[in-house]
């Protein structure tokens, strides 16, 4: 089994979609439609999103990026179903994002390994949850699901960590198994909050690669929030750009590089254009002039 | 893993020795009577002398402290769990437990045996409403303070609040369970033998009060030692079980490079 094999292939849609799609148009992955959030009470309240529509396809890697506190993660945490909206509706294949149509797999900056957990726990935690997975956890957890949680580890080049607890390992490897336990059931969904911050550029580089080649084989559906324009160009198949708090989307550009993606193109003069591009973009949305409006 | 005998168990013990040692020459040197402070070794003579008189009432006190914790953990662990999962409920119930806890004791015990009669009931209850306060407290912080971020990764699963409390809340909250146990055992001992000197005709709370209104101040102290013993022997007890239960909160001391 390839990490690749582990994401099931996302075309199929659950039965029974709360929201039929007008007939010939495919029904988006995920659609966040007039979603505004605000945080706090009234008189004290702060807004992290003002009125914002979002369409994110099946199968499409989407890199969101913006100045920090722009309401990335917030998008990010409303498509996972941690928030809700203030206003607006987020509907995920189909359905509103409180019913769970789709498995979701997350992945943030802090690893969150549960610390009185192995390793090899930690990643199986999402099959002790989510069905089908849950009702064979018992019976499988010594058997199937650990052979998968070694192979997937043995992917990220973790093999013989399993028995670890996450204390005696270093932040890229806690990384790494945290991009493990996103993957292990399955999901069709891949929420992933900057989840190679806190990396150094080599092993960032490195899990980008691993990305890419997982979500090549399967195309799954992913969000990726990310500060990194580099990382942005060479995972996303589409980069859109928030403006500064409350945050709306001020630029939506598809990425159109050939796969796979190296390193070494990251350099060229195209690519290098499109950071430049996507940075000027940023600056103007931090220093809060208007963002020009562009077409892609 | 440490070893039996290393130097700081040396020290402790040497430290234990010498605080007898310096009690019994004292005594010895400024010629005190035995019945203001009896001299460690007549304790430790009266205590193996009327050992088979003591062996049931030793029993009585431990049954019944263990008992009094049992409930004790039990109420604590449910009160700490509703308190700790929803802030409400924390916010609402907290002044009223504060209440409960901040009533002395001695106090009540007059109440329980009006209810009860004298005798074992009494004892287990005090030792009951004595220990759960400490319980209660470190269910109800250690639930409170889990990380959010931990929560997420079982909330972005779809997980119910069940399943979070199960496979979060609970194992985050086993120091903070553990270091309320070996509060709540010693304080489960204190309410037992405050009860047994009030309202009791068994235990070792009520030996010490038949000695003491027979001017028999060995056997007082011997009641005292007794209980010091059976204190230490079982916060030993809940030490080891924390030890193997929480190895991972603790790994400060034995774990130096990754």
């Amino acid at each position: 089994m390839t990490i690749a094999a582990t994401l099931a292939p996302s075309a199929e849609l659950p039965a029974g979609n709360l929201t039929e799609p007008p007939a010939g148009r495919p029904v988006p992955a995920v659609e966040l439609s007039r979603v505004s959030v605000t945080f706090g009470q009234a008189g004290d309240s702060v807004a992290a999103l003002a009125e914002t529509n979002l369409r994110i396809h099946e199968g499409e890697f989407l890199a969101l990026v913006g100045p920090s506190g722009c309401g990335k993660s917030t998008i990010l945490r409303l498509v996972g179903g941690l928030i809700q909206p203030t206003e607006g509706v987020v509907i995920l294949g189909g359905r509103e994002v409180a019913a769970r149509a789709l498995r979701i797999g997350m992945a943030f900056q802090n690893p969150t390994m549960l610390p009185w957990l192995t390793i090899e726990q930690n990643i199986m935690l999402p099959l002790k949850i989510v069905e089908p997975f849950r009702s064979q956890f018992r019976k499988e957890k010594r058997g199937a699901f650990r052979d998968k949680a070694h192979d997937l580890l043995a992917q990220v080049g973790l093999k013989g960590f399993a028995g670890k607890f996450p204390w005696q390992l270093s932040g890229g490897m806690l990384q790494r198994a945290n991009l493990c336990r996103a993957l292990i059931h399955e999901p069709r969904m891949l929420m992933l909050d900057e989840p190679f911050g806190a990396l150094d550029q080599f092993t960032r580089e490195e899990l980008w690669a691993i990305m890419q080649k997982m979500w090549l084989a399967h195309k799954p559906t992913v969000l990726l929030v990310t500060h990194d324009l580099r990382e942005a160009a060479f995972l996303g198949t589409r980069i859109c750009v928030m403006s500064a708090r409350p945050g709306r989307i001020v630029d939506d550009a598809p990425v159109t590089f050939p796969r796979p993606r190296t390193i070494a193109m990251t350099f060229e003069p195209e690519f290098v254009a499109l950071n430049q591009r996507l940075r000027s973009l940023i600056v103007e949305a931090r220093s809060g002039a208007p963002a020009p409006e562009e077409t892609p | 893993m440490k070893k039996l005998f290393n130097r700081q168990r040396a020290r402790s013990f040497g430290l234990i020795v010498l605080f007898f040692v310096g009690w019994e020459v004292g005594c010895l040197l400024s010629g005190m009577s035995d019945l203001i402070l009896p001299r460690p070794s007549q304790v430790f003579a009266t205590m193996f002398q009327r050992m088979p008189i003591l062996w049931p009432h030793i029993l009585q006190t431990l049954m019944t402290t263990m008992i009094g914790f049992a409930l004790g953990v039990a109420l604590g662990v449910f009160l700490g769990a509703v308190i700790g999962v929803s802030r409400t409920a924390y916010e609402t119930a907290y002044p009223l437990l504060i209440g409960f806890s901040s009533i002395p004791k001695v106090a009540v015990v007059p109440i329980f045996v009006l209810w009860f009669g004298s005798g074992t009931v009494p004892a287990v209850l005090t030792a009951l409403s004595i220990c759960f306060f400490p319980i209660v407290v470190n269910i109800a912080t250690g639930l409170a303070t889990t990380e959010p971020e931990l929560e997420d990764v079982l909330k972005a699963l779809g997980a119910s609040k069940l399943d979070i409390l199960w496979n979060v809340g609970l194992p985050r909250t086993m120091p903070f369970f553990f270091a309320s146990l070996k509060v709540a055992v010693t304080y489960a001992f204190v309410g037992t033998v405050l009860s047994e000197t009030v309202a009791s005709n068994r235990g070792i709370g009520n030996v010490m009060m038949t000695a003491s209104s027979n001017f028999n101040v060995p056997m007082v102290f011997a009641g005292l030692f007794i209980l010091a013993g059976m204190g230490v022997a079982l916060y030993v007890v809940f030490s080891l079980i924390e030890s193997r239960v929480t190895g991972w909160a603790n790994r400060k001391n034995d774990f130096a490079a990754a």
